[in-house]
C-alpha cells in the first residue's frame, strides 16, 4: 500500500498566508511570546535532559563517595543534598517534563492533525513555571541550604523541627511549581486530545499514543492535587506554625505518607504511560505493521491508570500497618502487573508477526524490553510484603527503581528521541554513533544497576553516605561505581551525534521511517501552520490507511489562527475555534506567580501581597484582543458537507 | 578508622565477630528463614518468566529480522494475528495465575512470619533517636527494668518483641538475618516479633533515611544461651560498680564534673540525663556510637575527645580533656561492665 | 505524479466559531480545573477525617465553631446561584445590560460571602497553630476562601469587559461558563461547612 503525502491542491498562495498568521515572533523579546507548541515542546525536553544531566553529574558524585569504605571525599551534608536534589531532579525536573510535557506538547497537536495545542498561552506559562521551580531546587543547593530530607521528605525530619532553615521549604515550593505546570500541560493536553482531532480520528482510530497521553493527563489531574496538599502542609508546618503531622498535639507522620504516595506512585506511571506509547508507537513502524492488539493495549492503558491509585499503600508495609490492609495493597500491586504483561505481548507478537527493522529506535526499544522487565519482575518481589520488609529502603528497591525508572522510561525515550528528532530538527541521526551510544549505556547501567541488587540483599540499607570496610560492601560499590563511567560515556557520544546530525546530518524528508501517523504528513522540520492543508483520517494509522483522494479539511480561516474542533467521540467537525497569538503575558504572569510562591517561603504575606502583580497579569492576559470580527450571537450550525 | 579485635564473648560461649551477621540470605531466626524461602520460590519464578519473555522477544525478532535499509511496505498477517491471540491469552492467563500464586504464598509467608507469638515473649522496648537506640526491657518494678543502648540481648529460641517507638523522627529497626524491618514512628507503638534460633552477633542498621548520621546508627543482637542471658540482665540491673582506685574515683569525677552529665545517666552516681545514651554498663558493650567503633581505649578517647570528627552533625559536643584526665575517664568507664 | 490535482474537501467554513455550553472548549477546561480544585478539597476533607479517627475527642480541647456564621454563610451561597444561574441563562442572547445586571448581582453577593466567611473564620474558636485539628478546619476553609476570591476577581473582571464593546461572541459563552465555577465554589462552600460544623456536632 502506498503511503499517502500531502498534495498541493490548487490553493496558490496558502503556504504564505499560513505562514504569516501562525508565525511567532523572533529576537530576543519574541522568544518570550512564543506560544507554538513545537516550540514549547522543544523548550520542554531541552530544558528537561538538561537537568537530566545535572542529576546525572549528583548521580556520579554520589556513586564516587560510596566507591570504597569510609571514603571521605564528601560529608554527609552535602551528600544528603546530593541524593535529595538528584532524586527530586531526575522525578520532577526530567522524567515528567521529558516524557509528559516534552514529548506531549510536541506531538500530540500533529497526531491530531491540528495547528496549534489548545489554550496556547497556558502551555506557554507552564514551561516558564517549570523553569522557576527547577532554579529554586538548584539555587538551594548552590547555596549549600539545598533540600536534604530525601525525595519524598518524610516528616518529621523535613519538619520545621529537625530541619530547620529553607531547606525543605525550597524542596516544597518546587514541588508546588512543578506540579502547577503539570496540570496546565494536562488540561491543554486533554482538550486538544478530546476535542482537536482530525475528522475521522474517532475513538477507536486514535493513536495509542493519544490514548496513553489522555490517561496520562487525567492521572495527572487527579494525582498532583495530592503532593499539592501534602507539600503546601509541609510547608505550612514549617512557616506559619500549623500542626498537620505533629503527634503531640493530634497530628500524624503517616498522613503525610498517605498523601505523597497517593500522588507517589501514580506518578510512576505518568513517567511510565508515555514511555509505553513511545514503544506501541515504534514497534509498529518497525514490525510494518498495526499493532497488534490495539484494543488490549488501549484497555491496559486505561485500566493501569485506574490502577495506579489503588497500590500506594505498597511504600508503606514497613510501618506496622493492619494485616488486611497489606493483603489489599498486595493484591492490588500484583494486579497492576497484568495490564503492563498484557502490552509486552502484544508488542511480542507484533514483532512475531511481522518484519522486523532493527533501526537505531527499535534497538532502544529491545532494550526497554530486556531492562525494564528486569525491574518489573523485582517489583513483583516487592509486592510481596514479607519479601518488602526484608527489601525495602535497601539497594534492592534502587535497584528495582532505578530498572523500572531507567529502562521504563530513559531507554523509551532515547528511541523516541532517535524517531522524532529528524522530524524536530529535519535531520537523520548517525546510526553508528547511535548504536555505540546504546552499547556503552546498556552496559554502563546494568554493571551499576545490577550489583544493587545484591547490596541489598546483604543489608545495605538506602541513603547512606558511607559503610565500614567490614560490612563487605565494597567490591559490589566499586563495581555498581565503574558503570558510571560506561553510562557518562554513551550519553557524552549522544550529545555530540545531536549536534553533529543537526548540522550536516542527512536530510530526512516528511517520513523517513515510513510511519503511519498524522505527524509524519508534514515537512521536516514542519512549519508553525503544522499541516498545509488539515487532513482527514480513515483508519488507526492515518497515512497507512488514507484513500488515494483522502479529504482535506477546507474553510478554516487562513487568515487568523484558527482550528477546527471536533466532537469528542466521533471526531465530527462542530466549531471554529480562534486561538490566541503571541503574547507576553504567560511570561510575565509566571514571573508573578513566582514572585508570589517564593515571597511566601519567607513570609506568609508573600501569598497576600504577591496576589497583586498575579491579578494584574491575569487580567493582561484574560482581556479580550478583539483584532478579528466575531458575531455577535453563534449562528446557526451548518452541517459540515463533502464537496468535490 | 578502625582495625578491631574480634572479641570472644567467653562468658556467653559465643564467639561473638562484629558486625554480626547481616544478610537476608543468612537467616538466623524463623522469621527470616520463611522470608528467606519465599525469596528464592519468588526469585525462581522470575527468573524463568524472564528468561522465557526475553527468549520470545529474541525469537520474535529473529525470525522476522531483515536487513534492508529502506523502509519496507507495510504488512498484514491475518493468519498469524489468530495464531497471536491464541497465544497471547494463553501468555495471560499463565501471567494471572502465577501472579495468584505469588499472593497466595505471601500472605502464607506473612503469616508465618506475624504468627510467631507468644503469651510470655522476652518484652523489649527500642526507642530510635537521632543516632541511637533506646533499648528497654521494662517490667511492672521500676528496679526491674534494663535500660540500655545499641546493643540488644535476647536467648536463643524463645520468642522476642519489639515494642517500637521513637523520640524524634522516624526510623526503621533493621536485621536482615533476623527479620525484616519495622518503622519506628513518632506517635505510634507496634509490636515486632522476632525469635533467634543460633547463638551469635547480628548486625543491624537503621533503614529509614534519619538523617545526618543515618549512616553511623547501627545495632546489634546478641543471642545467647538463656543462663548467659539471665546473667547478663542480672548484671545490667545493677547500678555502677562504685570506683576503687584513685584512677577510677578521678574518672568519675571528670565524668561528673563534665557535660557528660548533661546527656548521660550512670545509675548509682547523680547522672540521670536521658538525652543520650545509658551508660551505667557501657564497659560491658562491644561496641560504641551505635556500632561505629569497637568499645577499645584509643577509639573511646577519640570519641569523646571530637565524636564530631567520626560522626559529624551528631548530638555529642567534643571534649577537649587533659590527657590524665582523659585517661582516668576512660578507665572508669571500661571498669563500668 | 502531477502536483495540482483536486481533492474532496470537507467544507467547514459553515461551522459556527462560538458555541456554549458544554460543546465550548473552555467549558471542559473548567470542568478539568474543577477536577483538579475538587480533588483537592477531598484530599483535604479526607485528611481531616483521618486525623479525627487519630484523636479522642472532636475537637479535642476545643468549643466547636460557631454555628451563627456557618449557616449564614451557607445561606449566602445557596442566594447567590440565583444571580449566578441568571448571568448564565442570558449570557447567550447577547444582552449587555442583562449580563451586567446579572454579574453585578453575582459579584455584590460575593462581597457579602467574602465578608461573612472573615467573621466566620473569626469564629472557629481556635487558631491555625494551636493543633492539628485547628490546622485543618483552616486549611479546609481558607482553601475555599481562596477560590472565593479568585472567582470574586474573575466575576469583576468579566463584569468590567461587559462594559466593553469586547462582550460578545466568546466572551458571552465565558459569562456562562464563570457562572458554572460559581456553582462550584457553591457546593464545595457547604459540603466543606457541613464537613466542619457536622462534625464538631453530630457526626
Amino acid at each position: 500500500m502506498a503511503i499517502s503525502e500531502p498534495v498541493v491542491v490548487s490553493q496558490s498562495g496558502a503556504a504564505d498566508r499560513l505562514a504569516r498568521t501562525w508565525a511567532q515572533p523572533r529576537g530576543f523579546w519574541g522568544w518570550f511570546q512564543n506560544v507554538h507548541h513545537t516550540a514549547i515542546g522543544v523548550r520542554f525536553m531541552v530544558t528537561s535532559f538538561i537537568f537530566f544531566l545535572l542529576g546525572g553529574v549528583l548521580a556520579a558524585m554520589m556513586r564516587w563517595q560510596l566507591v570504597r569504605p569510609e571514603h571521605n571525599a564528601i560529608g554527609p551534608d552535602l551528600y544528603n543534598q546530593l541524593f535529595t536534589v538528584h532524586g527530586s531532579t531526575m522525578i520532577f525536573l526530567f522524567a515528567v517534563p521529558m516524557m509528559f510535557q516534552g514529548f506531549g506538547v510536541y506531538v500530540v497537536p500533529h497526531m491530531c492533525g491540528t495547528r496549534n495545542i489548545a489554550f496556547p498561552r497556558l502551555n506557554a506559562f507552564s514551561y516558564y513555571i517549570y523553569v522557576v521551580g527547577a532554579l529554586l531546587l538548584w539555587v538551594g543547593l548552590f547555596l549549600k541550604t539545598g533540600a536534604d530530607a530525601g525525595w519524598f521528605a518524610y516528616v518529621p525530619l523535613s519538619g520545621p523541627e529537625f530541619t530547620p532553615g529553607k531547606r525543605s521549604d525550597f524542596w516544597a515550593q518546587m514541588i508546588t511549581f512543578t506540579e502547577v505546570s503539570a496540570l496546565g500541560v494536562a488540561i491543554c493536553i486533554t482538550t486538544t486530545i478530546l476535542r482537536y482531532r482530525a475528522p475521522g480520528m474517532t475513538l477507536n482510530r486514535m493513536p495509542i499514543l493519544l490514548w496513553e497521553k489522555l490517561v496520562t493527563s487525567i492521572m495527572v489531574i487527579f494525582a498532583m492535587p495530592s503532593v499539592m496538599v501534602v507539600s503546601s502542609m509541609l510547608l505550612m508546618d514549617r512557616t506559619i506554625n500549623t500542626q498537620f503531622f505533629n503527634p503531640s498535639v493530634g497530628g500524624d507522620v503517616l498522613l503525610y505518607q498517605h498523601l505523597f504516595w497517593f500522588f507517589g506512585h501514580p506518578e510512576v506511571y505518568i513517567i511510565f504511560l508515555p514511555a509505553t506509547a513511545i514503544v506501541s508507537t515504534v514497534v509498529a513502524v518497525f514490525a510494518r505493521r498495526h499493532i497488534f492488539g490495539y484494543v488490549p493495549i488501549v484497555t491496559s492503558v486505561v485500566a493501569t491508570g485506574f490502577l495506579g491509585f489503588s497500590v500506594w499503600v505498597h511504600h508503606m508495609f514497613a510501618t506496622g500497618l493492619p494485616q488486611m490492609s497489606a493483603s489489599f495493597f498486595t493484591a492490588a500491586s500484583l494486579m497492576i502487573v497484568i495490564p503492563t504483561a498484557v502490552q509486552f505481548y502484544c508488542w511480542m507478537a507484533t514483532i512475531w508477526h511481522g518484519r522486523l527493522q532493527l533501526k537505531l529506535p527499535m534497538l532502544w526499544i529491545f532494550g526497554f524490553f530486556f531492562v525494564f522487565l528486569i525491574g518489573g519482575l523485582s517489583g513483583v518481589m516487592l509486592a510481596s510484603v514479607p519479601l518488602d520488609w526484608q527489601v525495602h529502603d535497601t539497594f534492592f528497591v534502587v535497584a528495582h527503581f532505578h530498572y523500572v525508572l531507567i529502562g521504563g522510561a530513559l531507554f523509551p525515550m532515547f528511541g523516541g528521541m532517535y524517531f522524532w528528532i529528524p522530524k524536530i530538527t529535519g535531520r537523520m541521526m548517525n546510526d553508528r554513533l547511535g548504536k555505540i551510544h546504546f552499547w556503552l549505556f546498556f552496559v554502563g547501567f546494568n554493571l551499576t544497576f545490577f550489583t544493587m541488587h545484591f547490596l541489598g540483599l546483604h543489608g545495605m540499607p538506602r541513603r547512606v553516605y558511607t559503610y565500614t570496610p567490614e560490612m563487605r560492601w565494597g567490591a559490589l560499590n566499586l563495581l555498581a561505581t565503574i558503570g558510571v563511567v560506561f553510562m557518562t560515556a554513551g550519553i557524552l557520544v549522544f550529545i555530540a551525534n545531536f549536534f553533529q546530525s543537526k548540522a550536516t546530518g542527512r536530510f530526512a524528508g516528511p517520513n523517513p521511517w515510513g510511519a503511519g501517523s498524522l505527524e509524519w504528513a508534514t515537512p521536516s522540520p514542519p512549519p508553525h501552520y503544522n499541516f498545509l492543508e488539515l487532513p482527514t483520517v480513515n483508519g488507526r494509522e492515518a497515512l497507512w490507511e488514507a484513500e488515494p483522494n483522502q479529504p482535506i479539511v477546507g474553510g478554516v480561516r487562513e487568515d487568523i489562527p484558527e482550528v477546527l474542533v471536533t466532537n469528542t467521540l466521533d471526531s465530527e467537525p462542530e466549531y471554529r475555534d480562534e486561538l490566541p497569538g503571541p503574547s507576553i503575558w504567560p511570561f510575565l504572569t509566571a514571573i508573578a506567580v513566582s514572585i508570589a510562591f517564593i515571597w511566601s517561603i519567607f513570609s506568609p504575606w508573600g501569598i497576600a501581597y504577591g496576589a497583586i502583580p498575579v491579578v494584574i497579569t491575569l487580567i493582561g492576559w484574560l482581556w479580550p484582543r478583539g483584532h478579528s470580527p466575531s458575531p455577535r450571537v453563534p449562528e446557526p450550525a451548518l452541517e459540515a458537507r463533502w464537496i468535490r | 578508622m578502625i582495625g578491631f579485635s574480634r572479641v570472644p564473648l567467653l562468658a556467653a560461649g559465643v564467639f561473638a565477630s562484629y558486625p554480626g551477621d547481616h544478610s537476608i540470605l543468612h537467616p538466623a531466626g524463623p522469621q527470616a528463614s520463611n522470608i528467606e524461602w519465599l525469596y528464592w520460590v519468588i526469585f525462581w519464578i522470575v527468573f524463568v518468566v524472564y528468561v522465557v519473555v526475553v527468549l520470545g522477544f529474541m525469537r520474535a525478532g529473529a525470525r522476522t529480522y531483515t536487513s534492508a535499509d529502506e523502509m519496507l511496505p507495510i504488512m498484514k498477517d491475518e493468519a498469524g494475528d489468530r495464531r497471536a491471540s491464541w497465544a497471547v491469552g494463553s501468555a495471560i492467563t499463565i501471567t494471572v495465575l502465577t501472579l495468584f500464586a505469588v499472593l497466595v504464598m505471601s500472605e502464607i509467608t506473612g503469616k508465618k512470619v506475624e504468627g510467631e507469638t507468644s503469651k510470655n515473649p522476652v518484652t523489649i522496648q527500642v526507642i530510635g533517636h537521632q543516632w541511637w537506640w533506646e533499648v528497654i526491657y521494662p517490667d511492672p518494678q521500676a528496679d526491674q527494668t534494663v535500660t540500655t543502648a545499641n546493643e540488644i540481648h535476647v536467648p536463643v529460641g524463645k520468642r522476642v518483641v519489639i515494642l517500637t517507638n521513637s523520640a524524634d523522627v522516624i526510623h526503621s529497626f533493621w536485621a536482615p538475618s533476623i527479620n525484616g524491618k519495622r518503622d519506628l514512628l513518632p506517635g505510634y507503638s507496634s509490636a515486632f516479633w522476632l525469635q533467634i534460633d543460633q547463638p551469635g552477633v547480628y548486625h543491624g542498621q537503621c533503614a529509614e533515611f534519619c538523617g545526618l548520621q543515618h549512616a553511623h546508627m547501627g545495632f546489634s543482637i546478641v543471642a545467647e544461651r538463656e543462663d548467659a542471658f539471665s546473667q547478663w540482665k542480672a548484671q545490667q540491673l545493677k547500678p555502677a560498680q562504685d570506683p576503687t582506685e584513685l584512677v577510677t574515683v578521678h574518672g568519675r569525677d571528670v565524668f561528673l564534673s563534665h557535660a557528660c552529665v548533661m546527656c548521660h545517666t550512670i545509675r548509682g552516681t547523680d547522672a540521670g540525663s536521658r538525652l543520650g545514651p545509658d551508660l551505667t554498663h557501657i564497659g560491658s558493650r562491644q561496641m560504641i556510637a551505635a556500632e561505629t567503633l569497637p568499645n577499645t581505649p584509643g577509639a573511646l578517647a577519640g570519641w569523646i575527645v571530637d565524636p564530631q570528627r567520626i560522626k559529624p552533625g551528631n548530638r555529642m559536643s567534643p571534649n577537649p580533656l587533659q590527657p590524665d584526665d582523659l585517661q582516668a575517664l576512660i578507665t572508669y568507664l571500661q571498669t563500668l561492665k | 505524479m502531477d502536483p495540482i490535482r483536486e481533492r474532496p474537501v470537507l467544507d467547514v467554513s459553515g461551522l459556527p466559531t462560538v458555541m456554549f455550553g458544554k460543546a465550548n472548549t473552555t467549558w471542559l477546561a473548567n470542568l478539568l480545573y474543577m477536577m483538579i480544585e475538587g480533588t483537592m478539597f477531598a484530599l483535604v476533607v479526607a485528611s481531616y477525617f483521618y486525623l479525627r479517627t487519630r484523636s479522642s475527642s472532636w475537637p479535642p480541647g476545643n468549643l466547636p465553631p460557631t454555628l451563627g456564621w456557618g449557616i449564614t454563610s451557607g445561606a449566602i451561597f445557596l442566594i447567590s446561584l440565583v444571580p449566578a444561574r441568571y448571568a448564565q441563562r442570558v449570557a447567550p442572547s447577547g444582552d449587555r445590560s442583562k449580563i451586567r445586571w446579572g454579574l453585578l448581582a453575582l459579584a455584590g453577593v460575593a462581597v457579602i460571602a467574602m465578608v461573612v466567611r472573615g467573621f466566620e473564620l473569626a469564629n472557629l474558636n481556635c487558631r491555625w497553630n494551636e493543633n492539628a485539628y485547628a490546622s485543618t478546619v483552616w486549611a479546609l476553609l481558607g482553601l475555599h476562601t481562596g477560590h472565593l476570591i479568585t472567582e470574586f476577581i474573575e466575576t469583576v473582571v468579566i463584569l468590567c469587559v461587559s462594559f466593553t464593546d469586547k462582550m460578545e461572541g466568546t466572551r458571552l459563552a465565558d459569562v456562562a461558563i464563570n457562572s458554572d465555577y460559581w456553582y462550584f465554589v457553591v457546593v464545595t462552600a457547604i459540603l466543606s461547612d457541613f464537613v466542619i460544623y457536622g462534625t464538631t456536632r453530630f457526626l
